[in-house]
């Protein structure tokens, strides 16, 4: 679009979420209607005009504008929200209401509402997570595709089946009633953090592209510890978790663009104001008896996050930490994180154990970096030639092309030493 | 349950933006009251004050309704009220009484031919 993409996005969000509180749940495609409608509309009037001074507010003032010329033509044929359904009805009070809406100081909660609404158990969690980055996030079905990495078509088709359910199951969530918030907590976290894995570990070449998924988890993420119900230690340490990962992202890229590991990364480039925040929040979250694999991962993060170097890193931490998470939450790819941390503590050949013990080892099959951590590992046994074996197929998985020149370069690297043998 | 109509008359518009927003404040806040107490039945409309009159059997089409300006009628609503008493006490709340204005609140006729 133009240098506003993240001013429309935001507001798209927000607007989205206060129209449909208006409009009723059930009228969901009119409120994005009504916000596109807005959008276009500044597009064509700032290209002629300049941006105005205050583009938020124009936004706002069109987008108003235009729900209450719909509200005019839709009255007689739609029920709106039943809160607002009779104010709605007559010129006495519909602009008023309108504007008490999108004026009220709890749009935060329009956004919780929608965001709790969103992750419905009648919903898959990849539509759910769709879901929530459309609706309450603002991304469109072009950016949604390019961060999951989907064809356009098949994102446009599974997040308007996704919309219709939503429209079936019910009015706006009730973030008011204390036990279905609590019931509907950890699915609106785990959307949450697979959003901001997606950027973190996910397929899509492009880094902005990623960065913005983390940063859009984190703001969301924020809005949800803000609300009494929902700072629950769980959320604090999600947060925690995002920001001491996200921290580090710009030191995942060397200068010119190409993929370093951890172990080579430059530690100046990591976000300290992030590290400092990711701290405190993981402080916040030390309460209470429940311990979430959101704690355990955030202490990962955090003991790499505050180490020097590798060397200083305080690995046997990091294992303890994974058995911990592998019986919390276990999977392959926390096996396989923790082999590499046991490969730092005992050595390589007890990691390449760890590897070869991993249960349902056969799921990380097209996952490139469970041939480079082989590879590595066997790099370090001076076992060269079948580390080349596992970079090759490393490549071979490679996801984008950023990952592809990571690996080339491995090989690289390789071919240019000399075997010892 | 007995339905009447409040026809406002009269009352002074807003002279500034910000006071034409503070009325439909208060009209705002009125009819929350009125819709939470289930005395709304329908909120009814704001009239403009220029319009056209027809009389004479259709000869005469005249501009205006010409009434003086503190009779003029400047929009209705349909309440429901168990009896006029009540119905009457209800509109003391109106903002338009504090500018000048009246309600004048009339059952709505049952026709029983």
């Amino acid at each position: 679009m133009n240098p506003s993409d993240h001013l429309f996005r935001h507001e798209a969000g927000r607007m989205v979420a206060a129209l449909t509180r208006v409009f009723g749940m059930q009228n969901l495609e009119l409120a994005e209607d009504v916000v596109q409608d807005a959008f276009c509309r500044a597009l064509e009037v700032w290209k002629l005009r300049g941006v105005p001074d205050n583009p938020r507010a124009w936004l706002m003032k069109t987008a108003r504008n235009r729900a209450l010329d719909v509200l005019r033509r839709e009255r007689t044929a739609r029920t709106f929200a039943p809160e607002y359904g009779r104010l709605l009805h007559t010129e006495w009070t519909a602009s008023q209401a309108v504007r008490e809406v999108f004026e009220s100081t709890d749009v935060p909660d329009d956004q919780l509402r929608m965001m709790f609404s969103c992750c419905t158990g009648r919903l898959p969690e990849a539509a759910q997570v769709m879901l929530v980055l459309a609706l309450v996030g603002g991304f469109g079905v072009r950016e949604i595709a390019a961060a999951f990495v989907s064809p356009h078509a098949a994102v446009e088709k599974r997040l308007s089946r996704a919309k219709r359910t939503l429209k079936e199951s019910g009015p706006l969530f009730d973030v008011a009633d204390a036990a279905d918030f609590a019931n509907r907590l950890p699915a609106v976290q785990r959307a949450l953090y697979l959003i901001f894995s997606e950027g973190y570990h996910g397929a899509s070449a492009t880094e902005v592209v990623r960065a913005d998924l983390c940063h859009e988890a984190i703001r969301l993420t924020s809005l949800l510890v803000e609300h009494p119900l929902a700072a629950t230690p769980s959320t604090q340490a999600l947060l925690a978790l995002m920001y001491l990962d996200a921290a580090r992202l710009a030191g995942r890229l060397d200068p010119s663009g190409n993929l370093t590991s951890l172990f080579d990364q430059d530690r100046r480039r990591w976000d300290r104001a992030m590290i400092a925040q990711g701290i405190a929040w993981l402080e916040h979250s030390a309460t209470g008896s429940a311990l979430t694999r959101y704690h355990v991962e955030a202490a990962i993060a955090a003991v790499h996050a505050s180490a020097p170097s590798i060397e200083t890193t305080d690995w046997a931490a990091i294992v303890a930490l994974y058995d911990m998470l592998m019986r919390i939450a276990p999977s392959p790819i926390v096996a396989l994180n923790r082999a590499i941390a046991v490969a730092q503590v005992d050595g390589a050949q007890r990691g390449l154990e760890a590897i070869d013990a991993i249960a349902q080892r056969q799921r990380l099959e097209a996952y490139p970096f469970y041939y480079a951590a082989r590879a590595e590992l066997e790099l370090r046994r001076q076992n060269d030639a079948v580390a080349r074996q596992h970079f090759e197929r490393a490549l071979a998985f490679a996801r984008n092309s950023i990952e592809q020149r990571f690996f080339e370069n491995r090989l690289a690297t390789l071919a240019a030493q000399p075997s010892p043998t | 349950m007995a339905e009447f109509l409040y026809l406002y008359r009269g009352g002074q518009r807003g002279a500034t933006p910000q006071e034409s927003e503070q009325i439909m404040q208060k009209w705002m806040n009125w009819f929350k009251e009125l819709t939470a107490s289930g005395n709304v039945k329908d909120g009814g409309q704001p009239l403009e004050a220029e319009g056209k009159v027809v009389k004479d059997n259709g000869r005469t089409v005249t501009d205006g309704p010409f009434a003086e300006a503190k009779d003029l009628v400047g929009g209705y609503t349909l309440i429901e009220a168990p009896n006029l008493e009540r119905a009457a006490e209800l509109a003391k709340g109106c903002p338009v009484l504090e500018r000048g204005g009246a309600v004048e609140v009339r059952p709505i006729m049952q026709l029983d031919m």
